[in-house]
């Protein structure tokens, strides 16, 4: 039942870019990107419980990787790999440096990190072109099937990030992350390599993001560091977890997509004062709603059987 | 000579640990033999929790060696040395509180204990559960056990680990005299099976009991070491716990009886 479901859906998201109009592909292939965000985000700030600020960091980094490759005439496929493994390899020697901080430390080293990286592009002018921008190679193709090829992409990418997501939640893993969450010296204690775990962790949270910033810089051809060094591509993730549940695999996809659809929705009908009505929404859902969206059919079960 | 370092399970040597200008512990040497209960007694602040946070790795030592099983572990980090075979409860118990009882259990199976798979770590998780008397809160949350029942847990974790040494931190502190006798019985199987056990304990009656040998440690330093009979009458630590007017009072009353 549960998988004729699933099977249903991937059928759908495959036959859609044949069905939707360019806004509505636009709209789904944005849902996947921040499908791979919230999961992403998942495996440090959800499973390991640390609150990292650095997804936008990660992002932009791969973005600017992902560009500057293929200015200098690295094929398409390749200077994404590498934005995305980049990333990656950032985030393993960061982490390994800040991930000794604890709570709050590590929240705000973490943060700062994109706020460096954007500097250092900024004024890195021969190679990123600076405030300018960067302009990406032209693709030769029709804005159709631009849409549908970064569609497709997207979407790709966001079954890995699941796949992924799933295999570490039953492995080894994710079991000694969660423990980590709970009591590190406690974990420390029965034998976990806490140390290599969180890194792991960090890691994940790099990899698919860096791709999925090397995506987006071919995706919309100018990319400038204001807005891929966006300090929103760090905080949106941590709201869609949060919104869905945290440290689930399911919660992470639903609260992306929520979220997605109350942006939309909100940006349409409050031009000019949608950030704000957002940030109160969100606020209400995370306040009545601490477990996130995936708690909502428990606490109605309980309700029916009069328990508080 | 040789022989000796290598029949010793866990051996201090002149182990020292200060937190800035406090001196915790004061050139400690300690041997512990496989298949005893050594007692570790002494008053408050004394240094036995440090003794055991520097032989688990929470602090590094800060003069000193530790050996066990004949390899030096200090400098070591935690995990390291649990997977060696040492493994501890906490004074205060330190649960996974949002896990069950069996993952919390599961858990030191798995990263301790050897276990190939999450598949095995469960299934020696419910053993180790049946052999505590916990296996009816296989499915609780570990938040929601009574203090003996978390305290039982904390046991049953460190077992997951097969531990070939087992370093209990008051594990009887705050339970009632059924509860104590209970895990006396438990402290005792657990020897049998081949477990060294260094206990750190209040209570003189479980000292007496239970214990082969005891330690006393008095603001750092080990003051008396010997049979439980041998220790209870050291005027050292008489005049540790009770003050040195009622130890030079005691040795009257010796001998004048």
């Amino acid at each position: 039942m549960k998988r004729t479901l699933w099977v249903i859906l991937l059928i759908a998201l495959a036959a859609f870019p044949w069905i939707g109009n360019n806004y509505a592909l636009r709209l789904v292939t944005i849902m996947m990107l921040y499908c791979v965000l919230a999961l992403s985000w998942n495996f440090i700030g959800g499973l390991t419980g640390y609150p990292s600020f650095a997804t936008a960091a990660f992002f932009g980094l791969g973005a600017y990787t992902g560009a500057i490759c293929q200015g200098q005439g690295v094929p398409m496929v390749v200077a994404w790999v590498i934005g995305s493994l980049l990333a990656a390899v950032f985030a393993t020697g960061l982490g390994l440096a800040i991930l000794r901080l604890r709570g709050h430390y590590f929240a705000i080293a973490s943060l700062v990190v994109a706020d460096v990286l954007r500097e250092i592009v900024n004024s890195a002018t021969p190679l990123t072109g600076g405030g300018m921008g960067f302009n990406l190679p032209i693709l030769k193709l029709g804005v159709d099937a631009q849409a549908k090829l970064f569609y497709y992409l997207m979407l790709g990418l966001a079954l890995l990030t699941i796949a992924v997501a799933l295999f570490v939640n039953r492995h080894r893993l994710g079991f000694g992350l969660r423990c980590i969450k709970q009591n590190e010296d406690a974990a420390n204690m029965i034998g976990i390599n806490a140390t290599v775990y969180k890194t792991i962790a960090f890691t994940l949270s790099a990899v698919f993001v860096g791709g999925a910033g090397a995506f987006y810089a071919s995706w919309v051809n100018y990319i400038e560091p204001g807005d891929v060094f966006d300090v929103l591509f760090s905080v949106k993730p941590i709201v869609m977890v949060l919104l869905g549940q945290a440290g689930t695999v399911a919660g992470p996809i639903i609260g992306a997509v929520v979220f997605l659809l109350m942006e939309e929705l909100v940006w349409r009908n409050f031009l000019t004062f949608h950030a704000g009505v957002l940030g109160l929404i969100v606020v209400g859902l995370i306040f009545f709603l601490p477990d996130g969206l995936l708690a909502l059919p428990a606490r109605r079960f309980r309700l029916w059987r009069g328990k508080p | 000579m040789e022989g000796k370092t290598l029949t010793a399970l866990l051996e201090l040597k002149k182990v020292s640990r200060s937190f800035g200008g406090l001196l915790a512990l004061n050139e400690v040497s300690l041997k512990l033999e496989p298949g005893e209960i050594v007692g570790l007694i002494g008053p408050n602040g004394a240094g036995k929790t440090t003794l055991v946070n520097l032989v688990t790795a929470v602090y590094g030592v800060s003069a000193g060696e530790i050996y066990f099983d004949g390899q030096r572990i200090d400098g070591k980090k935690s995990h390291e040395i649990a997977r060696l075979g040492i493994s501890r409860t906490f004074q205060i118990v330190q649960p996974f509180p949002k896990m069950s009882v069996l993952e919390n259990v599961a858990a030191g199976a798995l990263f301790a204990g050897g276990a190939k798979d999450l598949a095995q770590a469960r299934a020696t998780a419910e053993e180790i559960l049946r052999f505590v008397g916990l296996s009816g809160f296989a499915n609780a949350s570990a938040s929601a056990l009574t203090l003996a029942d978390r305290k039982r847990l904390e046991l049953a974790k460190s077992l997951a680990m097969k531990p070939k040494l087992l370093l209990l931190d008051e594990v009887n502190a705050g339970l009632n005299p059924v509860e104590i006798q209970k895990a006396l019985e438990l402290i005792r199987s657990l020897r049998d099976r081949g477990i060294t056990i260094l206990i750190i304990e209040h209570l003189m009656k479980v000292v007496l009991t239970i214990c082969s040998r005891v330690a006393v440690l008095h603001h750092g330093q080990l003051i008396s070491q010997g049979t439980p009979q041998e220790v209870v009458r050291d005027p050292r630590v008489v005049e540790a716990y009770l003050g040195s007017r009622f130890a030079h009072r005691t040795q009257q009353g010796k001998r004048n009886g």
